[in-house]
């Protein structure tokens, strides 16, 4: 099954829960806005998602691979934007995308290519001998989208990535990520707390207090409430018991 | 097996870059060991007679006697620095990175080693360089035979590094660990004073300095230096690096280890 699948997730610190039986779909091609207050539990499952632990609890596909089973392919087609800033600020923009590229085992001329194709894409190949220092905020996430695009993974995930940024550089930069779903057909997983990153025709999931509150198309979720709106009196009402 | 390698050859160059961006570690690095060749040896060349034991062949100065211990100061130093950039790396997400890398995590961690050993060992022939204008000179091939003794040496300090990385939550903590590991393992080491003179004052110091691991990957770096081969300090080394790399691993594992607490 391609996309993202996540089946029966569960995920306990000690005897808090954070994650309980969480179960998604999100179809190739599609993008689906992970919407949740903070500390609903977005970090937990994007944490699980990318491996960085795992949990004996349920299942998750990347573009077919089990990631219990086998990591490394899962991982191979998986992009990353994290929520801090991965970017190695006291480095050229050039060697951060080499440097990422050689983690993915690309070097000499393919690498080369792709990281030309990336920078092309941003319209920032003139900049790239600056240190990323000198960036800005918009930039340099920018940059890291462009740099999680390298390897070319199937399914993107993105942890909150607008944080800390203005709201034009914000607006800017969840157009791009919409237009890269639709353009390259990639499966996008874009956790927020703030609606109105949100598309009416993105697959809409709501995340509070460690469960799958709704799953479905925002438009048709949403009805002819304003998505703010809707979102509050989800969460006001709390997760099930 | 290519991917393998560029990626360490990638880890190993940022590595570098970094270094080189960091030039006050650089000069740090390198000043710490001279003030105690220089000023502390100095004080202590009166109060401390050394007597003739392995592998010095002579009446020994205290300054010759502690070059050594101060190369294993280098590296032991460089390796906490070096996890300490990792629970900095962790916290700026830059180690995120590396760990979603599809490559397995044991090599990548095992990459991020090999880099802070070869950061280490360029500044301990630095300081070697100093010590021989300062006038503190070995038969050459010394400072060829000392490269094994160095790469294992360092790999161990670097694996303690990384195990203590993987177990510490925040860089406040990584303060204490330095006070409690660094210190104690220095002092309660032959790099001061040889073994037998720390019997003359304890037993207990004694036997504590004999099993300290950092002990021995000095005395490993004591012999390769005079061109002579320690097994007990070898197997001592290589056995300390295991466990310790090991440790590491456990700490790094996504199932069991310590990382989960604090993502």
């Amino acid at each position: 099954m391609s996309g993202l699948r996540v089946d029966r997730l569960s995920y306990a610190y000690g005897a808090k829960t954070a994650l309980q039986d969480v179960s998604f779909h999100v179809p190739q091609g599609v993008f689906c806005a992970l919407l949740g207050p903070n500390g609903a539990g977005k970090s937990t499952l994007f944490s699980l998602l990318t491996r960085l632990f795992t949990t004996a609890s349920g299942r998750i596909e990347i573009d077919g691979h089990d990631i219990g089973r086998s990591p490394r392919k899962a991982l191979k087609q998986m992009g990353v934007v994290f929520q801090q800033p991965t970017l190695d600020l006291d480095l050229t923009v050039d060697r951060n995308l080499g440097y990422f590229a050689a983690l993915h085992g690309l070097a000499g001329r393919e690498a080369r290519r792709r990281i030309d194709h990336a920078l092309d894409r941003l319209e920032m190949s003139e900049r790239r001998a600056e240190i990323a220092r000198n960036l800005n905020g918009g930039h340099r996430r920018r940059l890291e989208i462009a740099r999680c695009l390298i390897h070319k993974p199937r399914v993107l995930l993105l942890d909150e990535p607008t944080v800390g940024l203005d709201a034009a550089t914000r607006a800017a930069i969840t157009r791009h990520v919409h237009t890269l779903s639709r353009e390259e057909g990639l499966t996008v997983l874009w956790a927020t707390h703030l609606t109105d990153e949100i598309d009416d025709t993105d697959q809409l999931l709501i995340l509070h207090q460690g469960h799958i509150l709704q799953d479905g198309p925002t438009a048709s979720l949403r009805g002819p409430q304003p998505l703010p709106d809707y979102f509050l009196a989800q969460t006001a009402q709390g997760a099930p018991r | 097996m290519i991917p393998y390698l560029i990626a360490l050859r990638a880890i190993v160059t940022r590595e570098a870059y970094r270094f080189v961006g960091q030039r006050s570690r650089f000069i740090a690095a390198l000043v710490r060991p001279l003030l105690w060749l220089v000023v502390f040896a100095a004080g202590f060349r009166a109060a401390l007679g050394l007597s003739i034991t392995p592998p010095y062949q002579t009446y020994t100065t205290y300054e010759v006697y502690i070059v050594p211990g101060l190369c294993g100061m280098v590296l032991l130093f460089n390796g906490m620095q070096s996890s300490l950039s990792l629970v900095y790396d962790r916290e700026m997400g830059s180690m995120r990175l590396l760990l979603t890398s599809p490559l397995p995590r044991w090599w990548l961690l095992f990459c991020r080693l090999l880099a802070s050993t070869a950061i280490s060992i360029l500044q301990v022939y630095t300081f070697l360089g100093i010590t021989a204008i300062y006038g503190i000179r070995f038969a050459p091939l010394g400072y060829v035979t000392i490269l094994p003794a160095l790469v294992i040496a360092g790999l161990m300090l670097g694996a303690l590094g990384l195990a203590l990385s993987s177990l510490i939550k925040q860089l406040e903590n990584f303060a204490g660990v330095m006070n409690f590991v660094i210190f104690p393992m220095f002092f309660l080491s032959t790099a001061l004073y040889p073994l037998w003179k720390m019997a003359e004052s304890s037993e207990i110091l004694h036997d504590i300095c004999a099993a300290n691991p950092f002990t021995h990957a000095v005395e490993l770096i004591r012999f390769a230096l005079y061109v002579q081969f320690n097994g007990p300090a070898l197997i001592w080394t290589v056995l300390a690096t295991a466990v310790l790399l090991a440790l590491a691993l456990w700490g790094y594992d996504p199932a069991r280890g310590m990382v989960r607490r604090k993502a």
